[in-house]
């Protein structure tokens, strides 16, 4: 029988092979894009399980939110990418320093 | 077979796919391949939410992530030509770091979930079924009249995000030979050419000009 914990655990773990893929991927600009997608989904399961767990369509309807803002996201952090690499010929997390943030 | 069990099981089967994939991503040497596994992640938690009796937004994830997001990422990954050995210099460095936060990190969120998990906390019925409706119906009632407005703004995030891509990456280049449709459509006949007037014969004993040098 699937309970609560199965999901959530699972989450959880997705998030935190997000974290890792953040820590161990400082190079590759794309690879940290694909970490943030894979968080936005750890986070996108826990709200449907709760949203089954609770009775409750609020959970689903903020799912739909979710996908709609990380697929615009995912677009305009692509052109920027396109744009960066246009520019700099580069993607490189290294070689971007010119603000010296 | 019991079919709770049976659902246990596809659980099961889909997570450690999930997980396994999401490894890959993250650990794969080439980033096309590591794209594709990213694939494989969305598939297999949309297979989990539809366990979860959330089939709209299951397909959804199919069509918007698998269909559109996954082939834009795909196209910018070939499209750029990336020297796939130097973008692996950082990655034993930080192999030590990474884990350890990680594993830190999902050790409390285990933890706290650990407590709550002592009295097993079942799924209960399907919400859209007790509602006598499908799924898709019990989420588009909801999404057209208690959340309209923030559906229309989402419409609105999705048109600036395409502007602001379109312009991101628009450009003029110098060297490019395009025809200016408005410019065509100005133009003036006087500009172009000339009309002169002239005898139509030439009165005869007159001695033609010399052929001129053709210019090169």
């Amino acid at each position: 029988m699937i309970t609560l914990s199965h999901y959530i655990v699972l989450g959880a773990v997705l998030f935190c092979i997000a974290v890792a893929g953040l820590f161990i991927n400082r190079k590759n600009v794309i690879v940290l894009l694909m970490s943030i997608e894979l968080m936005l989904l750890a986070v996108n399961t826990n709200f449907v399980a709760f949203s089954r767990f609770l009775g409750d369509v609020s959970g689903q309807v903020f799912v739909f939110f979710i996908l709609t803002v990380a697929a615009a996201e995912a677009a305009i952090g692509l052109a920027i990418l396109v744009l960066l690499f246009r520019n700099r010929s580069t993607i490189n997390i290294a070689d971007i320093d010119s603000m010296k943030g | 077979m019991n079919p709770q069990l049976f659902q246990l099981i596809c659980f099961y089967a889909f997570g450690f796919v999930t997980v396994a994939s999401a490894l890959a991503v993250i650990t794969l040497r080439n980033t096309v391949h590591a794209v594709l596994a990213l694939v494989l992640t969305f598939f297999s938690s949309a297979c989990l939410w539809m366990l979860a009796d959330a089939e709209f937004l299951a397909l959804a994830l199919i069509v918007v992530y698998v269909g559109a997001v996954m082939v834009l990422f795909l196209f910018v990954v070939m499209m750029l030509d990336i020297d796939q050995e130097k973008m692996r210099e950082g990655f034993v460095r930080f192999l030590p770091v990474g884990l350890i936060v990680a594993l830190v990190m999902l050790a409390e969120m285990l933890g706290l979930i650990g407590v709550r998990a002592m009295h097993a906390q079942l799924m209960g019925p399907n919400p859209a079924s007790v509602a006598g409706v499908s799924n898709t119906a019990w989420l588009g009632h909801a999404l057209y009249t208690q959340y309209l407005l923030p559906f229309e703004i989402a419409a609105l995030i999705l048109t600036v995000g395409v502007v602001a891509a379109v312009a991101l990456t628009l450009r003029q280049r110098a060297d490019a030979r395009y025809e200016s449709a408005s410019q065509q459509v100005r133009v003036n006949p006087r500009d172009r050419i000339r009309i002169v007037k002239m005898a139509a014969e030439r009165p005869a004993g007159d001695v033609p000009p010399a052929p001129q040098e053709p210019r090169p």
